[in-house]
């Protein structure tokens, strides 16, 4: 049976939007897809290698303006972005690791912090090259949202095949090395600066990939949206964390959750809020409903507090106790 | 044959001279023991052998090719592998992982890399907990593993840093074993250690420091009779008679 979930959940995910042609939950769907690309390219080089990065916007945002400056300038099909958006976030990992590969452990997420403020500043005040504040807009290729469901999904199924087929590899031993204990790596002939660069490298194509597809997707960028701290690289780490650090499914179940909860706040509890104030008529309600929509950060943080709390090592890390849990709960109740 | 030299190697930490001029040599298939009373510098000399600290001055060759400076990783990949004295498991891993992460410094593959590990894990005795997780093993068998993940990046040169330190009789013997059988497959052997039972029974030349300095170099019964020797580690009064 549990050798033929990953199928199962293929084909569903195949036919869903056949089936469900709400373009909103086709929207949702697409998010997760490229929440998933994302979550996948920060384990590898956060979960796997050990190197905690604050900065995945960076690669993002490079990889959204890449197709975005190839269509708006060149009048070349943003499509080509998906290429060149992770071709390009990779020669901004590059230098970038090269460097700060010195460091180690929150010095290395503090400068890659860095890197995601820096990226934003100059996509900001570069305004003959980026417009700036105006941002970019280019024309969606399509009407419907199926053509990019299947865009985002085969690029979802990619990430997770592509890090499970790394990660049984040599390179996926050295990372794993590398996040036990550098020293006893070395000693072991791994040459810790180059596959750490490696690891980064592949989380940054895959994210540039990502922000290429977004760029695509959404038809419109500015800089405090694709290379946003708390948007993109803080919501990259919870995704991580929440479906578990170092796993290769994590990152999936985490996309979909915290995309999720991000809606579930956005929408105001799916509009609870807001049909309780008109069904009310309470001015307190109708203005609890505006605040919470912009209170999804303060979701995540209580997200995030039960997660460390009760599963630590993630929804897939700590699967099995998850199983545990909810079936002892029910035991009990059946027992009383 | 000389596989291995040390020549006036000098390492300072800010004014204190950890190892001061120290110099040896080592045959190829022996097995040299290195040791000194605590803070005597023996760690350290392993760590400026690998490259984790930088030489103040002094040079360090290995099979007539000047290793100094090199990376720590390349001196692994020429032959050289160590253990640490604070045993490093890669915690999270199984202890077959942990073989296979350092058989992969001289294949290439997922599969050659394990039938390495396995053979490794095979020769050390630790075939049957290759399913553990490391950190979880004994400190006893956390000593085999370093030893077992440095034979698995098939070193012509070990440096064993205080591996049998911790152990229990039983274990000792084992150990003792195991350093005898590695010698036996053609490995020489460079090894620091404080018991003495270990040292003086496995040694084919022991080379004594104490302060940075050189004190005594010999066959084992030399070097216990050595006055200096007795002096370093149990001070003058014994070292008069």
């Amino acid at each position: 049976m549990k050798k033929f979930m990953p199928l199962i959940l293929l084909i569903i995910l195949i036919i869903f939007p056949l089936v469900i042609q709400n373009a909103y939950y086709q929207h949702l769907m697409i998010l997760v897809f490229i929440w998933v690309a994302i979550g996948s390219g920060w384990n590898v080089i956060a979960g796997f290698t050990g190197q905690v990065s604050f900065g995945d916007a960076a690669f993002f945002g490079t990889g959204a303006y890449t197709a975005g400056l190839l269509a708006h300038h060149f009048q070349i099909s943003a499509w080509w972005g998906m290429a060149f958006g992770g071709i390009m976030a990779m020669a901004v990992a590059f230098p970038f690791g090269w460097i700060c590969f010195r460091l180690r452990g929150a010095y290395f997420a503090l400068a890659s912090l860095a890197l995601n403020e820096v990226c934003r500043h100059i996509a900001t005040i570069a305004e003959p090259l980026t417009q700036g504040m105006v941002g970019i807009l280019i024309m969606p290729t399509f009407v419907s949202k199926i053509p990019y469901y299947y865009i985002a999904f085969v690029l979802a199924v990619i990430s997770v095949v592509f890090v499970q087929v790394v990660m049984q590899s040599k390179w996926g031993y050295y990372f794993l090395s590398i996040r036990e204990d550098q020293d006893a790596a070395e000693s072991l002939g791994i040459d810790t600066h180059r596959y750490k660069m490696v690891s980064l490298n592949i989380a940054a194509f895959l994210t540039g990939m990502a922000g290429a597809l977004f760029m695509n997707y959404m038809g419109f960028i500015d800089p405090e949206v694709v290379f946003s701290l708390h948007d993109i690289s803080i919501m990259a780490i919870l995704v991580g964390i929440v479906g578990g650090v170092g796993t290769i499914y994590g990152p999936a179940v985490g996309a979909f959750v915290m995309v999720g909860v991000h809606e579930f706040f956005r929408t105001g509890f799916f509009g609870f809020f807001k049909g309780m104030a008109a069904l009310t008529g309470s001015d307190f309600l109708n203005v609890a409903a505006k605040y919470i929509s912009h209170a999804h950060v303060l979701g995540f943080g209580i997200l995030v507090v039960l997660v460390i709390l009760y599963l630590p090592n993630g929804i897939v890390g700590d699967w099995n106790k998850l199983i545990g849990r909810f079936f002892s709960i029910t035991k009990k109740e059946a027992a009383t | 044959m000389i596989l291995f030299e040390i020549k006036n190697l000098v390492k300072h930490f800010g004014g204190l001279a950890a190892v001061n001029d120290v110099s040896f040599q080592v045959e190829k298939g022996e097995i040299f023991g290195l040791i000194g009373p605590n803070g005597s510098g023996k760690t350290t000399i392993f760590n400026c052998i690998s490259n984790y600290y930088p030489v103040t001055s002094g040079s360090i060759s290995f099979k007539d090719q000047n290793i100094t400076g090199m990376k720590t990783n390349k001196i692994c990949k020429i032959g050289i592998g160590r253990t640490f004295q604070v045993v490093k498991p890669l915690g999270r891993l199984s202890v077959l992982d942990n073989v296979i992460a350092a058989a992969f410094s001289k294949v290439q593959t997922k599969q050659e890399a394990r039938d390495v590990a396995m053979e490794i894990l095979e020769f050390c005795g630790l075939s049957h907990r290759k399913e553990v997780i490391a950190k979880s093993l004994p400190i006893g068998e956390r000593k085999r593993l370093e030893i077992t993940r440095a034979m698995a990046t098939r070193p012509e040169l070990l440096l064993l840093d205080e591996t049998a330190a911790g152990l229990n009789p039983t274990e000792l013997d084992d150990a003792i074993d195991l350093i005898k059988k590695i010698r036996d497959k053609g490995v020489t052997i460079i090894i620091v250690e404080h018991i003495m039972k270990v040292i003086m029974s496995i040694s084919d030349r022991i080379h004594a420091i104490n302060f940075g300095q050189t004190i005594a170099e010999g066959i084992p019964k030399e070097v216990s009779n050595n006055r200096a020797v007795i002096e370093a580690y149990l001070g003058e009064e014994y070292a008069q008679g």
